[in-house]
């Protein structure tokens, strides 16, 4: 084997491909001389790991990752803890264990062949199979030989984190349904299709004739085909129309359950008479295509849902706890006030509590949308979810889990979801003043029978109460929105329930949030004024910090000269000082670098105030006692949200701004959007977010647009909750449409593309009830054939399909898709994942 | 005309058997899972190149 082709066939030239992942390994990482070339230490260690168990082969897959493996290095003890073994572990026959983990970065079927084969070689693992599209793995294992925390820091040195699956209880329930479901698709399948030849024979013998013993033959088994198909699979409708009736809340299942309680019973008793229509061709046929409709739709909502529920099992699960004992990490459920809590920089604080020991600072936008960094000191309260930046503290436990202001956050977020009034789609109320129309027509059809041909005006009624059934109807909606559905969910745009397509075609309030929505939600290098020759040693100042302002110098300049800083010292709320090149190097908020610098004395600098008037956050640059630079950080605005709040605005949209971060701040954003300074509201809590959404409910539609925890409840309470890129796990599960791009023009994408569905829906809606008009008219005047009623009923139904299928909802064209890839780097989920 | 009375009961007997079969692979969970198992049936067949 050549130079690393392990992982790609033929290597571009000029480009050494890591042999574990295939990426371009970096200049200053080739070995010269070495075999195998990697980009990381994660792909080497993978590639060793593979090696050592004969497991090579997997590079002989076409498939290959398509990021680096980058383990977290996590010990994953929480996972052998009772309090985690007991929410998430079930016990087996024989001693054995079983869990499902929820996998980062599983895609392709290589990612299948490592998973199921790597955790079987360590000893005492019994089973291991993975779910790719849910990204799930179901392990059983001898806990006396092995145990779990080591199963998982094996999938982790892969470049697989797993998480514990919180949703194993919801998802059975679910998966019994959807069984139960295609059951009664296969049995009401299998039954129509053989009433349908049966049918067959009859309509022929109706033109060449039949004799009168096998036309009774037929038409006994006809019945005792339908009979099992109504009132097995069929008895859904029943019951739908049941609880509609009981709750008075219009429903599609009505009339669709009187029309076939009307045609079964019509037909059985001619059955038994020998003499007029049965209709089991039109009944089978009706219970096969509305099932088959309703179980489509409900896979395309689940399989959104699904991708939306498993980023939220991404939360962090453990803490590390101090006690005489010294230092251990224990599962945030076994997490109890008192406790003494040790929090490293860059973690997340894993519950509420006080900073008993250590500065440090916190990044609580979670909390608030505030993006920039807030002091912690002695004394500080603290609170789950937001992340310890700079330095290790100790915290002692106030609150936790469903107790901390996190948890409670939750708490209300699901109260509202809870509250919130369904939307009635438009195909249920038609469905009121349908069931009124067909019963007055019907009756209308038996009178004006009974006058002229009072033999068969019954049958007359009968027949308009068949060919009436809206079936069509009833899979106008389900279709345009599964496929709808569907086709967003390859734009990268998840939505949760078809509910919220309809909500979007009656325009109102657009609520958007500014950190992260609307910007980028990081702080970045803006401007910068001043001295060039600076940059390397402010480069080489801030390359070993966490803090917020040194990742942005980071990211502005990766490549520049790589000096090196001597004597760092770090001041939190103040900046960064430090020797390099021989040079003392200042760098923070003014008001330090002038102390630093001695410059206390001067006027005070204007140019502080022009940067705060763009929202920037100042920071000076001194070198051997002399500012030589000034530098803006801020958390730009994102490049298309301009034309996209544009672009909603014409489409009838009020957009306005519901922000956490500072009034002025949140103003100045609006300005350059060109949203109303009135629609503007900064410094909103959680909680003012959550009632400003419910006030503005009563007067219609109302979109909340958020990213963090602070929005999840003003999206759950909103009637079309959306969350965007890279949000916080709580708002995409509160949400109805989870936006998996970066940027607002999804969100536009969304609208329109939900306006388009609605049009198609319309379209069927139009057409259905444009075949109900004919047939009802042929019926009531009793010149309606069984013939032509059976040819009407299933031409109403897959023209309905057809008009679905082909409606142009969301946009999915290869050059389309190019273009999005494109402009955001991100390839676009595809559904299956 | 009469092989009707034998012939139409056979056919519902298949039919019968085949909504059996197709219940009881439901309720096993054989179509819960429908992306994993394609994949998984090409590296079985390489597993076994390798042991020849």
């Amino acid at each position: 084997m050549n130079l690393a082709t392990d992982a790609h066939g033929t290597p571009a030239p000029g480009i050494v491909p890591c042999a574990h992942c295939g990426l371009e390994v970096p200049a200053g990482l080739i070995e010269d001389g070495a075999e195998r070339q990697f980009c990381c230490t994660g792909c080497r260690t993978a590639y060793a790991i593979l090696h050592e168990h004969g497991l090579g082969q997997y590079y002989a897959f076409g498939e290959k990752r398509d990021a680096p493996v980058e383990p977290t290095g996590k010990k994953y003890e929480e996972f052998d803890h009772e309090a985690f073994q007991s929410l998430y572990v079930k016990p087996l026959k024989g001693g054995l264990l079983t869990t499902e983990l929820y996998l980062e970065g599983v895609h392709c079927s290589s990612c299948v062949w490592l998973v199921e084969r790597v955790p079987l070689l360590l000893s005492g693992v019994v089973r291991a199979e993975l779910d790719v599209r849910r990204a799930r793995a179901h392990l059983e294992w001898d806990p006396s030989a092995v145990t779990l925390s080591a199963i998982a820091q094996q999938l982790d040195v892969l470049g697989y984190p797993p998480h514990p699956y919180r949703g194993v209880a919801a998802e059975e329930m679910r998966r019994k349904e959807d069984r139960a479901m295609l059951m009664r698709i296969g049995i009401s399948g299998a039954l129509a299709g053989n009433i349908m030849l049966l049918a067959l024979a009859q309509y022929a013998g109706w033109f060449s004739g039949i004799e009168a013993e096998y036309e009774r033959y037929f038409r006994i088994i006809s019945l005792a085909l339908t009979a099992p198909s109504l009132f097995g699979p069929g008895w859904l409708f029943f019951q739908g129309a049941l609880a509609s009736v009981r709750t008075r809340r219009l429903h599609i299942d009505l009339p669709i359950a009187i029309a076939l309680l009307a045609g079964f019973t019509r037909g059985a008793i001619n059955t038994v008479t020998g003499s007029g229509p049965i209709y089991f061709d039109a009944v089978g046929t009706l219970v096969f295509l509305l099932l088959s409709g309703r179980f489509l739709q409900n896979r395309g909502q689940r399989a959104a849902a699904d991708a939306a529920e498993l980023l939220g099992s991404l939360a962090p699960t453990a803490a590390r706890v101090q006690d005489e004992q010294g230092e251990r990490r224990v599962p945030v459920e076994a997490l109890l006030p008192g406790m003494v809590m040790s929090v490293r920089a860059g973690e997340t604080f894993a519950a509420d509590g006080d900073v008993t020991e250590g500065k440090s600072a916190a990044d609580c936008s979670l909390l608030t949308g505030e993006p920039r960094p807030e002091p912690l000191d002695v004394g500080t309260r603290v609170y789950a979810g937001t992340v310890n930046l700079t330095g290790p503290l100790l915290v002692k436990v106030t609150q936790a889990g469903e107790m901390s202001r996190l948890g409670a956050l939750l708490r209300r977020m699901e109260e509202s979801a809870k509250r919130r009034a369904p939307v009635v789609q438009l195909a249920n109320r038609i469905a009121g003043w349908f069931v009124g129309v067909v019963l007055v027509l019907a009756a209308v059809t038996y009178l004006y029978g009974l006058r002229n041909d009072p033999a068969r005006a019954l049958d007359n009624a009968i027949a308009l109460l068949v060919v009436t059934c809206p079936c069509a109807l009833g899979l106008a909606t389900p279709l345009a929105i599964t496929v709808g559905i569907g086709r967003a969910a390859k734009t990268g745009i998840l939505i949760k329930g078809g509910d919220a397509i309809e909500a979007l075609n009656h325009p109102g309030l657009l609520l958007l949030d500014k950190t992260g929505t609307v910007t980028e939600g990081r702080v970045r290098l803006v401007r910068w004024e001043g001295s060039e020759a600076a940059k390397p040693l402010v480069a080489a100042l801030e390359r070993g910090s966490s803090h917020p302002i040194a990742v942005a110098v980071q990211q502005a300049w990766p490549v520049v000269a790589l000096l090196e800083a001597q004597d760092v010292i770090q001041t939190i709320g103040g900046g960064i000082e430090g020797t390099v090149a021989g040079q003392r190097v200042v760098v923070g908020a003014p008001t330090f670098v002038a102390r630093k610098t001695g410059a206390e004395e001067h006027a005070p600098d204007v140019r502080i105030d022009a940067f705060a008037e763009e929202g920037l956050t100042p920071v000076w640059v001194a070198v051997d006692g002399h500012i030589v630079a000034r530098a803006g950080f801020g958390d730009p605005l994102r490049a298309d949200a301009r034309a996209s709040i544009d672009r909603l605005r014409t489409l009838g949209w009020r957009v306005a701004l519901l922000s956490g971060d500072h009034p002025a701040v949140v103003r100045a954003t609006a300005e350059r959007l060109g949203i109303d300074l009135a629609d503007a509201v900064g410094g909103a809590s959680p909680e003012e977010k959550l009632r400003r959404v419910e006030e503005a409910r009563v007067r219609g539609t109302v979109v909340m647009v958020g990213d963090g925890v602070n929005d999840a409840a003003a999206i759950a309470a909103a009637t079309v909750g959306v969350g965007v890129h890279g949000g916080a796990e709580a708002s995409m599960s509160a949400a109805d449409v989870y936006l998996s791009r970066p940027g607002l023009a999804p969100l536009v994408e969304l609208v329109e593309g939900a306006r388009r569905t609605m049009l198609v829906i319309r379209n069927n809606i139009l057409f259905s009830i444009a075949y109900n008009l004919l047939g009802a008219s042929l019926a009531l005047f009793g010149i309606l054939d069984p013939l032509i009623a059976a040819v009407l009923m299933p031409m109403s139904s897959l023209s309905v399909v057809y008009s679905s299928w082909r409606g142009r909802t969301f946009e999915t064209t290869v050059a389309r898709r190019a273009a999005v890839a494109a402009s955001s780097g991100i390839p676009p989920l595809e559904p299956a994942r | 005309m009469s092989v009707m009375y034998l012939i139409l009961p056979l056919a519902l007997i298949v039919v019968f058997i085949a909504v059996i079969a197709f219940v009881w692979a439901a309720r096993r969970g054989q179509f819960d899972d429908l992306d994993t198992p394609p994949m998984r049936v090409l590296h079985d067949d390489s597993e076994k190149k390798k042991a020849d």
